[in-house]
């Protein structure tokens, strides 16, 4: 165990300097840059964007840039943002808990739902509600997340007004019941995805622990049908699901760049997006360093608890 | 060019020197200022403002602010907050006359605000004014602030005309003098858009560019700052001890929601009470209109559409060829079924408000076969694939503008058709604005661009910084003459326009100036531009002008009838 964590600790440091290298290259080498956002104002001159560019530091060689942004960033300045000027780290910290309550509520909801509804579906293989399940899941995959939102805030919010229109809060209210109504319409518009995928994901892994010897074994042993599914299929097919679930631990943390968008929550993927926009170096770098550890958390802890839950895998 | 003509803007302008910088409606500022008990405006007289501060108002804007130094490099939506958190000399009034804002008088020749050649200046503070910490401002903040622009060191947002102040002498706490170097006659205009920082906070910063300040500003507007949730919204509150009129809200929140759809839809549902910046979407616009409680009108902006025509390329060197581009273009269809008839067909680079704009310019209208002939004559012949050559250049060209705007889009491959009609290959190559409005444009990489510019500094006609021979940043200059124009004529009339202190001299340099911008077209004019306004019917106080990128501007004297 204690080798396997070093092994996976060196590789990880690696992989994060590549990522770096590689992210921090591309982003620079792209045409355009964070001046461009001054250039139309009346009155800029060559001579300002010069000064501007001097003090962004964007006027050094590229590996030198990348030298000093590395160099700090080891000993946790990760360097201020050209928007505001506030440190990369704050500001990401700062849209966390926006991005926690909407990606939490939504997968809590998508894996209760989606789980139920594919084990269902590979139970009763080839039923209707089966079938109505594969098409519901093709629907909900197919259509574009910004006009669903957009349905959603024009039936509940503009002809209803059941729900509000966007936003995480009414300004000046901040009552918990305010952040509820608030949280529905985008926790559900995001969800609809998560459910599909994690239904899909669910009857795919019963489908295949169902065709498995051990469960005619099972079965052959006189069991019931609803043992059999819920303590052998069902608990084995959850297995490649923590797999799943470590992959999504990123997304759960990048934010949702379009429901964001679209129901005006202020989370880390509107911050990406904007970042992006305005070509905010330190930003974008900051969320990219971040989604990476993430990637390599989740990977890490899915292989953990898969060895946890899994006695055949040995780390 | 324009070799021919003389290269001078006096001629034409004559008349007695009224020696008058700030002349302008000097006089009937004071009573505007007082707002809306002494009728800002028309509206405001239909109910009256409450005694004490009430009520919240939520803006809505596409953009977000995120730079509170005034002083600094910013953007044009940061100026949404200024507006409200800070206060300048004076302000312009939506009719363009200049009213006192810290001052307790414009300065004029006959108050002895200024000397009669411009030079030497005379401020008077009014008495009284607090910051929003308690401390008194004075003469010393202004100093201060001027002298802070002035460091070479300091990001400033605006140099001109701050360049030219020398000797500032603090005369008592509400008085103060400086002398200009030369005169400089935008320069009224210019602090009218230049917002004061406290010096008592700023002397403790280690860094006038990186201050602590900003997390939490200090201004003497109508309003303190509250709180900025970063991607969300900004929270003001009401200043009771502001030394203006109001303020009558209790709170302004400052929205920012980047889609302009869902922007529009959170107007619909009553989520935001006024819709400001780009505003509503042109293709919602007969359905806003129809919407209960709501008044949603078109505003006229400062920004003019045009194609910058790029005269460093060999094809548009010829002025028949930017003639005949201009004849070929349908701008009628451009307005009217692109744009939905909002925008008003131009002429000049400067809004109909603007008191320069001359109304008198010849009128471009729909004409291909006038625009063939002009090829034709000018010896520009079809090839074997109709696009037509002269000495080996082709009549062929990139249009770029920001990738992703649909509506400009639109127009692109209407005027795509236009030109194919005359013989003209455009080609068009839309780019990401990051790209778009970087060296691309600013070191005139482009063939020809669709672009909006408002091209005025502030509310002054002054376009040295578009237009002057000087401002060519490809060229080594330092400014924003991207289309490479070069004219003796037009360096004249800015150099006279911006250098004298009488108002009719000036106007009649602005007036000969926009003849020759229409002349030859570096800028193929299209519209200027109309904001569809949207706001609560309830919500009284505020009025459009075109002199202010934000209509938030005085959000001081709004209220909830």
């Amino acid at each position: 165990m204690a080798s396997f964590l070093l092994n996976r600790l060196i590789q990880s440091v690696i992989l994060l300097a590549l990522v770096s290298v590689i992210g921090f290259a591309v982003l620079h080498l792209a045409p355009g840059g964070p001046l461009s956002q001054f250039a139309l104002i009346p009155g800029m001159t060559q001579e300002q964007l010069a000064h501007i560019a001097h003090e962004m530091g964007l006027d050094r060689p590229l590996p030198l840039q990348y030298w000093e942004w590395v160099s700090r960033l080891v000993t946790g300045d990760w360097g201020h943002s050209y928007r505001d000027n506030q440190p990369v780290l704050a500001i990401i910290s700062g849209r966390l808990p926006a991005t926690f309550e909407l990606m939490l509520t939504a997968i809590a909801l998508a894996v209760l739902l989606g789980v139920t509804v594919g084990v269902l579906g590979a139970v009763r293989r080839g039923s209707i509600f089966d079938s109505l399940a594969t098409v519901g899941a093709m629907v909900a995959l197919s259509i574009p997340t910004f006009w669903f939102g957009l349905i959603v805030i024009y039936i509940f919010a503009v002809k209803l007004g059941w729900l509000p229109a966007g936003s995480r809060s009414t300004v000046g209210d901040g009552s918990f019941s305010d952040y509820f109504r608030h949280l529905i319409a985008p926790a559900v518009v995001l969800a609809l995805v998560e459910v599909a995928i994690w239904s899909r994901y669910m009857r795919g892994a019963m489908l295949d622990v169902i065709s498995q010897d051990f469960i005619r074994t099972a079965r052959a042993k006189g069991l019931s049908e609803k043992s059999v599914m819920l303590r052998h299929a069902f608990r084995n097919a959850l297995l490649p699901m923590i797999e799943l679930a470590g992959l999504e631990l990123p997304t759960l943390l990048g934010g949702a760049l379009v429901t964001e968008t679209v129901f005006t929550w202020p989370g880390m993927g509107r911050l990406f997006l904007d970042s992006l926009g305005y070509r905010d170096y330190p930003v974008v770098m900051g969320i990219l360093m971040v989604s990476a550890v993430l990637v390599l958390i989740g990977s890490l802890f899915a292989d953990i608890l898969s060895a946890a839950a899994d006695p055949r895998i040995r780390l | 060019m324009n070799d021919d003509r003389h290269t001078t803007c006096t001629a034409s302008a004559g008349g007695p020197s009224r020696r008058r910088l700030l002349a302008l409606g000097a006089s009937a500022g004071a009573l505007a200022w007082l707002g809306p008990q002494a009728g800002w405006m028309a509206q405001a007289l239909a109910a009256t403002p409450p005694a004490k501060p009430t009520g919240q108002v939520v803006i809505g804007l596409s953009q977000e602010p995120t730079v509170f130094h005034p002083l600094l490099v910013h953007i044009e939506v940061d100026e949404a907050v200024y507006f409200n958190l800070f206060s300048a000399l004076w302000r312009v009034d939506p009719k363009g006359n200049f009213v006192p804002d810290l001052v307790s008088e414009i300065p004029t020749v006959e108050n002895g605000g200024f000397s009669a050649d411009g030079l030497h200046w005379r401020i008077k503070l009014k008495p009284g004014v607090k910051w929003h910490d308690g401390t008194p401002f004075t003469a010393e903040d202004v100093k201060y602030n001027i002298e802070l622009i002035q460091n070479p060191k300091f990001l400033a947002g605006r140099k001109a005309g701050h360049e030219l102040v020398r000797d500032i002498t603090v005369v008592s706490p509400t008085e103060l003098t400086w002398r200009m170097d030369k005169p400089y006659a935008p320069y009224p205009a210019i602090l009218s858009w230049t917002f004061f920082v406290p010096k008592h906070i700023f002397e403790k910063e280690a860094d006038p560019n990186k201050p602590a300040f900003v997390n939490k500003p200090v201004g003497t507007g109508p309003f303190t700052w509250v709180e900025r949730i970063p991607g969300d919204h900004i929270t003001l509150a009401a200043y009771p001890a502001y030394h203006g009129g109001g303020p009558y809200l209790e709170r302004l929140v400052i929205k920012y929601v980047p889609d302009l759809t869902v922007l529009y839809t959170q107007f619909q549902t009553g989520d935001i009470d006024y819709i400001g910046l780009q505003g509503i979407t042109p293709d919602h616009y007969e359905e806003a209109k129809a919407l209960a409680d709501r008044v949603v009108t078109p505003v006229p902006q400062a920004f003019i559409e045009n194609i910058g025509l790029n005269l460093g390329k060999p094809v548009f060197k010829d002025l028949a060829v930017r003639e005949a581009l201009y004849w070929a273009m349908d701008k009628k269809s451009i307005i009217e079924q692109i744009y939905y008839g909002l925008p008003t067909p131009t002429e000049s680079y400067l809004p109909m408000q603007s008191w320069a704009y001359n109304p008198d310019l010849p009128k471009q209208s729909y004409d291909p076969e006038k625009a063939k002939k002009i090829l034709d004559d000018a010896g520009w012949k079809p090839g074997s694939d109709g696009i037509r050559e002269k000495n080996g250049v082709r009549l062929e060209f990139t249009n770029s503008t920001t990738a992703g705007n649909h509506v400009r889009e639109q127009a692109q491959q209407l005027l795509q058709q236009n030109w194919a009609e005359i013989g003209a290959k455009m080609t068009i190559s839309n780019l990401p604005p990051a790209v778009m409005w970087g060296d691309y444009w600013m070191m005139s990489k482009f063939d020809s661009a669709m672009v909006g510019i408002d091209f005025m500094v502030g509310p002054d006609p002054d376009a040295t910084d578009f237009f002057a021979s000087k401002s060519i940043g490809a060229k080594g200059g330092g400014g924003q003459n991207t289309c490479q124009y070069e004219s003796p004529e037009v360096d004249a009339c800015l150099a006279e326009g911006a250098s004298t202190v009488d108002q009719a001299k000036r106007k009649a340099a602005y007036l000969k100036m926009q003849q020759l911008t229409r002349q030859d077209l570096p800028y193929l004019p299209i519209f200027q531009y109309a904001m569809v306004q949207g706001v609560k019917s309830k919500l009284q106080g505020f009025a459009p002008d075109v002199s202010v990128q934000e209509n938030c501007y005085n959000a001081n004297t709004w209220y909830w009838a």
